[in-house]
């Protein structure tokens, strides 16, 4: 393994590491604003916490799909971690530019462009005939990064800040398919590393990953507007929103009709560390996706819209499924099945403890949102501080998960951390 | 086959950006923003307003959506909305800003005021959909 592609993974743990503390003392920063406002305020903190889980992401994945594929690029790597490294200098400054999850200044972009474009120069080839479909969802993942990242800065150009609406329907529109895009890497990786462990490169060439993929970059384009459905913008959008959704209700009836096979195999290689991460987050695509797909019901999205069940959704998704893979995928690449017995027992337990705090943290999250949806909704004659009273108790149990989550989290990295030094190759 | 599909979807998706971009806005004649109103949004960014508060729903939780604040009866005058961006509250640290800082902020709230309601009726909600009028 070449010493910086080395350093880009122990980059990318570095950031998850950073993702969970700073996460932890927002939360508690949030619980308890007094004594951290004149220190370290929420306002300060949270931008680390959403950068950090960001770049962790978007990091991440590009890393390994780098890896796997073969197709490295040395510029790409460096000027994308000094971007990163600039980025949280600024936010030690103060210096923000205010876009949610891109809170740093705005001229900050240019380099990460740059940077992404450097990685598809050496990425994008023409697609061989028969290529598996995880070769499909990576270049899908990136060039449609690239897309919604460009669209995520047509504010700059001051037609489209000529209406509010506007701006924040294409600013969420950007949002919502960035996801997409990132997942197409990440379920990339996911199909790569089943056809890896067992062997049967057939996995990637079935009928199921190839509807999967479709179904994914579908709900990619056109699958982004339950997060604008209170915005009074046309009417249209939110029916070709909500008629979008509504097909991947097919995913969890493939779940359900697939589990008998799904706990065959996951008892077959229950042995394997990285496998274990896969499963974990097998559970969380099921309770995730239900989720989604209730809050993209407009009568439901009425109450949820704007409360910590986004909250829920966003975290259970970027901690359940991204990262569960993705550390699958670092396991992978650094042959963590191949540690002590000791350590990978260590790596089990962690799974095990992040997976029940993650529950924990998740349930509290939908409860507080369906306090806060129903007591703002159906009484409105409440105030904004007297609901968020009531709402207190399921954060508060939050917050103590969340200390779960870090800690699972961040042993596993720790762990990853130390055997990144040797010398092996996969 | 797979190529074919996968480059339909493609143009599809961008004639429907294109079309998000140019129609997406409901208002016939969108208040045009004043050099104020743009100056208070720059303001709302780089204090990092939207991970405490929302608009639209949309940002933080820390404290209240202000969406519809400047029309507030009691909560929207110039000098009531100041107050609070001036001192802070308990959970709201005192952000410094200038006077000049404060007016724009105003500015920016009253034209996104105008945009329309935060909260959604229950008579635009139906099984076929949302819709707001």
């Amino acid at each position: 393994m070449m010493d910086l592609q080395r350093l880009f993974i122990r980059f990318a743990l570095a950031l998850l590491l950073l993702t969970v503390i700073a996460g932890v003392l927002a939360s508690f920063a949030f619980l308890f604003p007094a004594n951290f406002n004149t220190i370290l305020p929420f306002h300060e903190l949270r931008p680390v916490h959403a950068s950090a889980a960001l770049f962790w992401i978007i990091t991440g994945a590009a890393c390994c799909v780098s890896y796997f594929s073969g197709r490295q690029s040395k510029a790409f790597m460096v000027l994308w971690m000094l971007t990163i490294v600039v980025i949280f200098v600024n936010y030690g400054f103060q210096n923000y530019g205010g876009r949610e999850y891109w809170e740093f200044p705005a001229y900050l972009n240019l380099p990460l462009l740059a940077a992404w474009l450097f990685f598809m120069a050496v990425f994008m080839k023409r697609l061989p005939k028969g290529a598996p479909v995880y070769y499909w969802m990576w270049t899908t993942g990136i060039l449609f990064f690239l897309i919604t990242f460009l669209e995520q800065n047509l504010w700059h150009i001051p037609w489209f800040r000529q209406s509010f609406l506007r701006e924040v329907t294409i600013q969420w529109k950007a949002n919502g398919s960035m996801v997409g895009a990132w997942n197409q890497m990440i379920n990339g990786l996911s199909v790569y590393l089943l056809v890896a462990i067992s062997g049967n490169a057939g996995l990637a060439r079935q009928k199921k990953p190839w509807f999967l993929f479709f179904l994914g970059l579908f709900n990619l384009m056109f699958n982004w507007g339950h997060h604008v459905y209170n915005v009074p913008n046309s009417n249209w959008m939110r029916g070709v929103a909500y008629g979008v959704s509504m097909t991947e209700w097919v995913i969890i009836i493939l779940i359900i009709r697939d589990f008998r096979h799904t706990l065959t195999a996951a008892r077959k290689f229950r042995h394997l560390v990285v496998y274990r991460f896969i499963s974990a987050a097998e559970l969380w695509v099921a309770a995730n996706l239900l989720l989604a797909l209730m809050m993209s019901i407009p009568a439901i999205n009425r109450y949820t819209h704007g409360t910590h069940i986004t909250v829920a959704h966003a975290m259970g998704t970027t901690i359940g499924i991204n990262t569960m893979l993705l550390l699958a995928a670092f396991g992978y690449i650094l042959d963590v099945d191949n540690l002590a017995d000791r350590t990978r027992k260590w790596l089990q337990i962690s799974i095990r403890v992040n997976t029940l705090s993650l529950g924990i943290f998740w349930v509290s999250l939908i409860i507080a949102g369906l306090v806060k949806g129903i007591l703002t909704v159906d009484h409105p004659e409440n105030s904004f501080f007297e609901v968020m009273a009531a709402v207190r108790p399921y954060l508060e149990a939050f917050t103590a998960a969340g200390l779960g989550v870090m800690i699972a989290l961040g042993v596993i990295c720790v762990i990853y951390l130390k055997h990144s030094q040797r010398k092996q190759t996969v | 086959m797979k190529f074919k599909l996968w480059v339909t979807l493609t143009i599809l998706f961008f004639i429907y950006s294109f079309y998000v971009y140019i129609y997406s806005s409901s208002e016939k004649t969108p208040v045009q923003p004043t050099a104020s109103v743009l100056s208070g949004w720059q303001v709302w960014q780089n204090k990092n307003c939207h991970t405490c508060h929302q608009l639209y729903g949309l940002g933080g939780y820390m404290g209240p959506d202000l969406t519809n604040i400047a029309s507030d009866p009691t909560r929207g005058s110039d000098a009531y909305m100041k107050a609070f961006m001036k001192n802070g509250t308990d959970k709201m640290p005192d952000l410094h800003l200038t006077e000049e800082e404060m007016n724009s902020l105003v500015s920016f709230l009253r034209w996104v005021d105008k945009s329309g309601k935060s909260r959604v009726g229950k008579e635009s909600v139906h099984w076929t959909g949302t819709y707001i009028f």
